[in-house]
């Protein structure tokens, strides 16, 4: 019994990462940013509008989300679309009711099946995000890359030419990249990418990723994370939330302005026994001193005029 | 394969020779940050994947670089404000990755134990030479980095071989976390020199409570409080051993240091008659020096009943 000896060879040890997509650099020691008039907190709210195809595969990954029994899949088919029919409108009046305007990660699927999405995100001045094409069409490593570049370009038109909206922003599907994403994502002009949680504030990417700029959007205080994977109840996402701003918020006088991403999915917080707990937070957020609610776009561009 | 590696003896909780720590305590307490790096593309050992999305796994790899990069400096700052010193679970290459946090846990006076080089590197189907390889560049890794001889182990990601107990001890190892089976230190049946297991946990690990036990930030720092309120009613009768492993890229989160930080309170707040606040090593020398004979004394005549 013996491993190859490449198992024990460390070619990337070596000071910073251990490849070059970005360069390693701590949070607490950064320049501290000033977000407009004198806010200490950037409150992000992004949700997702998916399409899951009843035929979507399960390969290299099941997508969070997908379909889940034995073709067909009509139980978890129509719970997701529940949420781009019921829950976004439950959503949207809280939103409204706090003044909130928010991100929309949309896939272009929904966008050709349902315009009237698209009309209402406008309507009440969303950012669109990139959401890939649908949530059958994941973006992983080993892909061809041709087929990548259409997906990406079959994304952004749909949904550029649908909204008229210039569409700077992304969201892989699942959260899922190739090697390539980031550079073909720039290439289609994006500007920046949530897939990457690895940061509390925003930062720039290298050239092999595409010089794209990483936003703090984890998958840490997201409805699905919190609800459906770690099966806390609405109370306990809420406190989540409470927590996380209190923290961050607690850490603004030493270190500038941060940014609390909170992700909904309408499926999920949507749900009628839960909206009313999304009401009750975001109105005691918004309730505090010194909150900005901003899309990524804007949060982005204030960041990058400190940069 | 064996049905048992007879690393220890079966030694009942009760009636054990008394252990009382430094000024009477009851509990020795330990927190033990795990500081970790994880390659975005390692790699494969044939008997566990690092990632279970293709490479590169964004979200998996992300989720774990933000305990460097962020995380890290609340669960610092949270033992720095109640005075705990970590020991640190430090996985070797980190050393040569990020010298940065290493030395933010020098000027602390931190200790350094050795987590394996990475932790998407794994123990399983190594060669002995192979696993002599890891033990030694972690030695002398840390030895350079810090000028501490290694005390502690906990096998990276917890993969072990048949051989790892023995070579610990073989290298002059004081104690491993890689045993889980009691509350107190025991002499561990190594076939050189002597070893301890040393309390470590999978039950208040925070990678444990929240993804095993989907347990939330609150609860967690619930859990932790009421483990201590135990160990210290049975620590009256004989010293007890408590550790909080932790990781910052979970803990650190904004959304969880509370529940920790609201834990450390209550523990440090209690009296040095009660718990003394100490590090991996300096409770493994403790017992050396006054109960390892005692102990040891204990399980041969005890002939595990």
């Amino acid at each position: 019994m013996t491993l190859d000896k490449s198992y024990l060879e460390y070619p990337n040890r070596r000071q910073g990462m251990d490849h070059d997509l970005y360069d390693f650099s701590m949070l607490d020691r950064r320049k501290p940013v000033a977000w407009p008039n004198g806010a200490k907190m950037a409150i992000w709210v992004s949700y997702s509008l998916e399409y899951f195809p009843l035929d979507q595969p399960s390969k290299p990954f099941k997508v969070p989300g997908g379909m889940v029994t034995p073709y067909p899949d009509l139980r978890h088919y129509t719970t997701r679309d529940y949420g781009n029919r019921v829950g976004i409108q439950r959503i949207w009046k809280v939103l409204d009711k706090h003044g909130i305007k928010a991100s929309a990660a949309v896939n272009s699927k929904v966008a050709e099946r349902y315009p009237y999405l698209i009309d209402k995100i406008n309507a009440r001045g969303d950012e669109i995000l990139g959401h890939g094409v649908d949530m059958g069409k994941v973006h992983h490593g080993g892909m061809d890359d041709a087929e990548e570049q259409a997906l990406i370009k079959e994304s952004l038109d749909v949904l550029r030419k649908t909204s008229g909206q210039a569409v700077t922003g992304w969201w892989s599907p699942g959260k899922s990249e190739s090697w390539n994403t980031g550079k073909h994502l720039t290439a289609n002009g994006v500007d920046y990418s949530c897939d990457w949680g690895n940061d509390d504030m925003p930062y720039q990417m290298n050239e092999a990723a595409g010089n794209i700029w990483a936003m703090p959007h984890g998958d840490e205080v997201w409805d699905r994370t919190i609800i459906m994977d770690k099966k806390h109840n609405e109370e306990e996402f809420c406190e989540q939330v409470e927590d996380a701003f209190t923290v961050l918020n607690g850490e603004t006088d030493q270190y500038g302005g941060r940014v609390l991403s909170i992700i909904l999915t309408p499926y999920i917080m949507g749900q009628h026994y839960r909206i009313k707990y999304l009401d009750q937070i975001l109105g005691w957020i918004m309730a505090q001193d010194g909150v900005w609610s901003a899309n990524g776009a804007e949060i982005l561009s204030a960041f990058k005029e400190q940069a | 394969m064996k049905p048992d590696l007879e690393l220890y003896d079966y030694w009942p909780y009760e009636g054990r020779p008394k252990i009382t720590w430094p000024n009477g305590a009851k509990v020795a307490f330990w927190v033990a940050p795990n500081i970790e790096f994880y390659e975005l593309d390692p790699p494969v050992n044939p008997l566990r994947k690092a990632w279970p999305r293709p490479s590169p796994d964004v979200l998996m790899a992300a989720s774990r670089d933000y305990g460097n990069r962020a995380g890290h400096r609340r669960v610092m700052d949270v033992m720095d404000k109640y005075n705990v010193r970590g020991s640190v679970s430090l996985n070797i290459g980190l050393i040569d990755h990020h010298p940065e946090l290493i030395e933010e846990a020098k000027e602390r006076d931190w200790e350094f134990f050795s987590h394996g080089i990475y932790n998407t590197r794994y123990s399983y189907e190594m060669d002995e030479t192979q696993e002599r390889a890891i033990l030694e560049d972690s030695l002398e890794s840390v030895m350079n980095a810090t000028g501490q001889k290694l005390a502690g182990y906990l096998a990276p990601a917890l993969t072990h071989t048949e051989r790892t107990i023995d070579l610990l001890a073989e290298y002059g190892f004081l104690y491993s976390c890689d045993l889980f089976q009691d509350d107190m230190p025991q002499p561990i049946n190594v076939k050189s020199g002597r070893l301890i297991s040393m309390p470590y946990s999978l039950e208040i690990n925070d990678i444990i409570v929240y993804n095993a036990y989907l347990g939330t930030p609150r609860r967690y720092g619930q859990m932790i409080k009421d483990q201590f309120d135990q160990l210290l009613l049975e620590g009256e009768d004989c010293g007890t051993v408590m550790c909080i492993p932790l990781h910052a890229y979970a803990v650190g989160h904004p959304h969880r240091i509370r529940g920790f930080e609201e834990a450390l309170e209550y523990i440090t707040g209690h009296a040095k008659e009660d718990v003394w606040v100490a590090t991996g090593r300096e409770i493994a020398e403790y017992y050396y020096e006054n109960y390892y004979d005692a102990c040891a004394a204990d399980i041969a005549a005890r002939k595990g009943g």
